[in-house]
């Protein structure tokens, strides 16, 4: 059989999920079903002074209307999963529905329960709910002002914690104050609106006889979910089940566990008959998590001859109005640690404060934390370079961490585990002549075009994590994964893994793991995950993890069986296992070409058990718990070239060339799948998207008709490359490859744009870089003529 | 996401639609591709009573060129228009914005009828209805009567026509003479629609200056409206860059230019006078 690790095999799950027979939540029909609606809150900040709802529940077909104070005492507060040690972190209360006050447009106020969807969001017209406004406080600047309001009492100037991190602070403050050059710069990493295809539903069904509840809800982790709904609605874990069937994208907004799954499992409960909850656009826009949004204040200080002597950052997080689930490691952890990126730098200290806002939570929004991170210390790069009258590209080699260097530990505490950074580089500037491309962008100048040049190139933290690292930081929870491999009878294979893909491809990568390792045809093997019934625990998918941790499981688990199967082989065939040999499906005795076994009289006979070696036991299936020794590090260097429309402020991406290192990869098709999509959403922040909420805390950007995601036709082809740098601590070499385009590209872009503008004396633009702002920056800088 | 309880009927003639439109009252709505009306129920922002489906109607769809004109019935959907060899040959500009409306979806199944009927600041066929002095053909219990283009966008979201009234056809004349035209869109990176959405119709004399200039903006105001400072500044003026330049300045004279997160009143503004050279280069460019 030729090995499939490494080929393009095309995606098991798309037949399904492209003739619409995939089964996602909102196609879960079950009899008596009722639906659920939730009244939100129009005001950013209010105390609620009534809420009747008398009207509602006179309603034919209204079964139920619940408001905060009918679920006080039966629906614990929504737990945070993430304790951010020695950050001062406070734990201010989350109420499934608002208790008093509200505290962003979309919180919710009360919940009606009906026969139908119609029903239900039409007893929402008839709740009467009367507020008291209260000034809301919207941006993180504003919110840590002295007199600011609070959103939580008893959350001092909203600062929900205070990180600190980096080197030693008498040292670097020592180095940096004798740079001979210091970068400062202020950016704003822009709010973004994750918006999954799929908006939330979640379905819960309570068995009143055995006290079981199943919930089905569109989730990257049941089993977090099925942990923390335990805790908030009393139901003991082994009589709960967390089902995510097919979840259309997540992006990290479908990590959190949500007041509606918590809603929905007691409305379940109350009402002795299942209850459905399914968001619209609308709501996504409101009341699902958002990404990003952080105010950095930075400084590069460097030598004049291109050394980067250290980074400082100061940055106010702002964390939303709750502390939603896995929200407080993202700008801390999953930020701070990454600002060296790339290069050896002596000294970094970083500062953040994370700050309670009345807007929609943030959460992990794809590269969670990691974009953030990238972008300053590859903007900085480009300024510093500009300072210094260097080529950016030279800069970044010179900083470079040698590849000779590994593993490397940074000034942060990380130990990066494998990398070449310098080749990815190579590689991007050769796709593009870049020596040509330098001297062509001079002369069409020249001609009056504006012509840029954008280069970053990262390092990427991600395979989240070893359980102990976990700990450390203040995640409640483990970090390892698990597989189970199991032979049917007929040879025929079903894997059972705790990470849970949700468009990322793994039923078809497993699948090709499990083939070569176990001897199978890939349609022998089909994945199985999402539902906590039938799954080994596992901690689900974000963080670039699923393969590099959940896979590693997985060809753990492999191994055993296949290893069992050629004892068993071994046996039948009555010779030794090392004479032993597996080809094509057949094993064979070496030399003994009339002995042979196929797979399947293999594994039917470890089901039939009528003849097993001394001290085997039956069956044939294995399981396997893997926690990855350390982080896996992708890398690599992206680069684009853009022209600027004078009249219009049109940014036109000429060319976009992306060269990843993921370590070994598993099915090149489906990598690079996720390098295009990570790319797109990256150039969305840099150029079109943007959540922007009014004085009064209204979200003015929440629509489709407003809030610009990228369409394929805004983009060229892209140019993808590949270097190749085994992961060395896991058993597949593999690295993450879900969040590197989002984490590459938009400082790409931006630094692109910038180079475009530079020689008009434009120097920084916040993003999104919308035609209309770099419109303007050409007019006050004489560029909208050519 | 689910809208208000409503009636519903459905028309298989004229005559039906007028008599469940009394029956229903003022409130209810005709519903042609639903495109423009369905997404505004599902938000709640529109709550008719109830709706009277025409598309069951005979005879209001179809793209015909006849001797006073190129005349389309009202349930024609906007893929059609683009796609048809009629329209192409007449005024391409007209086919051109129609392809440019939204996505496949929405083409298949909006309406020209109900795009000038909706009349949306930012959609695309009422500029070039205004540019084309397209006659607008309706009919209503009380009989049947033709409105001017030019007076049929009178508001936000209002139009010449009385709530009973149903637009069955749109006309456009026939082009003699020298004549160009093109259609220019700026679309929002989000909707798709216009930000700036301009028509323009050039007519050369024989000594090559314009004879006639007519000039439909969409997306800059609250409705569409004919550019007609710009206009008049060009008749009689050699098609010259600086000439449509500097009668394009006057692009947004007739309006009061709107704003909104995307673009502000001077960037539109901007983007108005810019949209209307590129149109009436093009036109120019256009004629044979
Ligand atoms: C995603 C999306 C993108 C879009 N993008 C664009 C775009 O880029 N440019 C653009 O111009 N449009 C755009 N549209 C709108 C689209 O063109 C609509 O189809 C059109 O505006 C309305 O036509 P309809 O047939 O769908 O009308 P309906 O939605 O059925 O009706 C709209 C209104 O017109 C009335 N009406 C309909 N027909 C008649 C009639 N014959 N006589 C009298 N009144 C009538 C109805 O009562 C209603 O008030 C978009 C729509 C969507 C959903």
């Amino acid at each position: 059989m030729p090995t499939l690790f490494g080929t393009p095999v095309r995606r098991k799950e798309d037949p399904r999920l492209i003739t619409g027979h995939g089964n996602y939540t909102d196609d879960i029909r079950l009899p008596d079903l009722l639906y659920a609606a939730i009244l939100r809150s129009p005001y950013a900040h209010a105390r609620i002074r009534s809420i009747d709802v008398g009207k509602a529940r006179a309603l034919p077909g209204v079964v139920a209307v619940f408001t905060g104070a009918d679920i006080a005492g039966k629906v614990a507060p929504i737990p945070t999963g993430w304790i951010v040690p020695e950050a001062d972190q406070k734990l201010p209360p989350h109420p499934a529905l608002a208790q008093e006050k509200v505290r962003y447009v979309g919180d919710g106020v009360a919940m009606v329960v009906a026969e139908s969807r119609a029903v239900a969001e039409d007893a929402l017209e008839q709740i009467e709910a009367d507020y008291e406004p209260l000034t809301p406080v919207v941006d993180a600047e504003q919110a840590i002002a002295p007199s600011a309001p609070l959103v939580h009492e008893d959350v001092p100037n909203n600062v929900v914690l205070h990180w600190q991190a980096g080197s030693d602070v008498a040292t670097a403050q020592q180095a940096f104050a004798s740079a001979e050059v210091a970068v400062h710069r202020r950016f704003k990493n822009q709010r973004l609106v994750p918006n999954a295809m799929e908006p939330r539903a979640s379905v819960a069904q309570y068995n009143p006889g055995s006290g079981e509840l199943t919930l089905w809800t569109t989730s990257q982790n049941p089993h977090i979910v099925r942990l923390l709904l335990s805790g908030v609605i009393g139901v003991p874990e082994q009589k709960l089940r967390v089902v995510a069937p097919d979840v259309g994208g997540g992006f990290g907004s479908k990590i959190p566990f949500y007041p509606e799954e918590a809603l929905v499992s007691f409305a379940a409960m109350q009402l002795g008959r299942p209850v459905k909850w399914t968001e619209t656009r609308s709501e996504n826009f409101l009341a699902t998590t958002h990404g990003r949004d952080q105010i950095q204040d930075v400084v590069l200080y460097g030598t004049k001859d291109g050394k980067i002597v250290g980074v400082e950052a100061n940055i106010l997080a702002n964390m939303g109005a709750y502390l939603s689930t896995a929200a407080p490691g993202v700008p801390t952890i999953l930020f701070g640690l990454i600002l060296p990126g790339a290069y050896a730098i002596p000294h970094v200290r970083i500062d953040v404060k994370g700050v309670l806002t009345n807007t929609t939570p943030i959460e992990a929004y794809r590269g969670a934390g990691r974009p953030e991170a990238t972008f300053i210390i590859e903007r900085l790069v480009d300024e510093y370079a500009h300072e210094i009258d260097m080529d950016p590209v030279e800069v970044r080699r010179k900083n470079f961490i040698p590849a000779d260097a590994f593993p490397y530990n940074t000034s942060t505490g990380l130990t990066y585990d494998s990398g070449n950074y310098e080749l990815t580089l190579r590689k991007a500037l050769d796709a593009v002549d870049y020596t040509q491309l330098r001297q062509r962008q001079e002369k069409l100048r020249k001609q009056g075009h504006l012509i840029g040049i954008g280069t970053c190139s990262y390092v990427e933290i991600c395979g989240l994590g070893p359980s102990k690292v976990a700990g450390a930081v203040g995640f409640q929870g483990g970090l390892w994964e698990s597989a189970i491999v199991r032979v049917h009878p007929s040879g025929k294979v079903n894997v059972y893994v705790g990470v849970s893909p949700h468009g990322q491809g793994e039923e078809t990568t497993f699948a090709q793991i499990v083939a070569d390792t176990v001897g199978v045809p890939i349609e022998d093997v089909s994945i199985v995950h999402g539902d906590t019934a039938a799954i080994p625990m596992g901690w689900g998918t974000y963080g670039s993890r699923t393969t590099p941790v959940g896979g590693s499981a997985l060809a753990l688990a492999a191994q055993k069986v296949a290893d069992k199967a050629k004892r068993l082989a071994a046996h039948l065939l009555e010779a030794s296992p090392d004479d032993v040999v597996m080809q094509d499906g057949l094993f064979q005795v070496k030399g003994v070409p009339q002995a042979q076994a196929t797979f399947q009289q293999v594994a039917l006979a470890a089901y039939t058990a009528w003849d097993l070696p001394e001290g085997e036991e039956p069956g044939l299936e294995a399981s396997s718990f893997y926690d990855p020794p350390n982080f896996v590090y992708p890398f690599g260097t992206h680069l684009c070239v853009v022209e600027i429309d004078r009249e219009t402020g049109n940014v036109h991406i000429l060319r976009y060339v992306a060269v990843d290192d993921c370590g070994r990869v598993i099915n090149p098709m489906i990598v690079e799948g996720q390098v295009h999509g990570g790319i797109v959403q990256g150039i969305g922040q840099a150029l079109w998207e943007g959540a922007v909420y009014d004085d009064q805390g209204q979200l003015l950007s929440g629509s489709m008709m407003d809030y610009a995601l990228p369409k394929a036709s805004f983009f060229p082809r892209f140019e993808v490359y590949r270097t190749e740098t085994p992961a060395p601590f896991n058993p597949l070499g593999v690295k993450g490859i879900g969040e590197t385009g989002t984490i590459a590209s938009t400082p790409t872009v931006v630094n692109a744009v910038l180079d475009a503008l530079r020689p008009l004396g434009i120097e920084d633009l916040e993003m999104p870089l919308t035609p209309q702002r770099i419109w303007q920056a050409l007019q006050q800088h004489g560029g909208d003529r050519s | 996401m689910i809208p208000a309880a409503f009636d519903y009927y459905r028309a298989k003639s004229i005559q039906e639609a007028f008599f469940a439109k009394q029956q229903a009252g003022a409130d209810a709505k005709w519903i042609a591709g639903g495109h423009s009306l369905l997404p505004m129920m599902k938000l709640r922002l529109a709550t008719p009573p109830a709706l009277i489906d025409i598309n069951e109607i005979d005879g209001l769809s179809g793209i015909r060129l006849q001797a006073d004109g190129l005349v389309i019935g009202a349930l024609t959907h906007h893929a059609e228009i683009a796609h048809s060899e009629e329209v192409v040959r007449t005024w391409p500009l007209l086919a051109q914005a129609a392809g440019l409306i939204g996505d496949r979806q929405v083409r298949n199944r909006g309406t020209i009828g109900g795009n000038l009927a909706h009349a949306d600041p930012a959609s695309d066929l009422p500029a070039v209805a205004l540019a084309l002095e397209a006659t607008l053909v309706a009919e209503g219990p009380s009989g049947r009567r033709e409105i001017p283009a030019s007076e049929f966008f009178v508001g936000p979201m209002t139009t010449a026509l009385s709530d009973d009234e149903l637009l069955t056809q749109v006309r456009f004349p026939v082009p003699s003479g020298k004549v160009g035209s093109f259609y220019c869109k700026y679309p929002h990176p989000a909707s798709g629609y216009a930000v700036v959405g301009v028509a323009a119709v050039a007519q050369l004399g024989p000594d090559g200056k314009f004879q006639a200039v007519r000039v439909g903006v969409t997306g800059v105001g609250m409705w569409a409206y004919r550019a007609e400072t710009t206009e008049k500044e060009l008749v009689g003026k050699l098609p010259t860059q600086e000439n449509i330049a500097s009668a394009a300045q006057h692009a947004v004279d007739e309006t009061d230019v709107s704003q909104d997160l995307f673009a502000s009143e001077q960037y539109r503004t901007h983007l108005a006078a810019l949209y209307t050279v590129k149109a009436l280069q093009a036109a120019v460019q256009a004629i044979q």
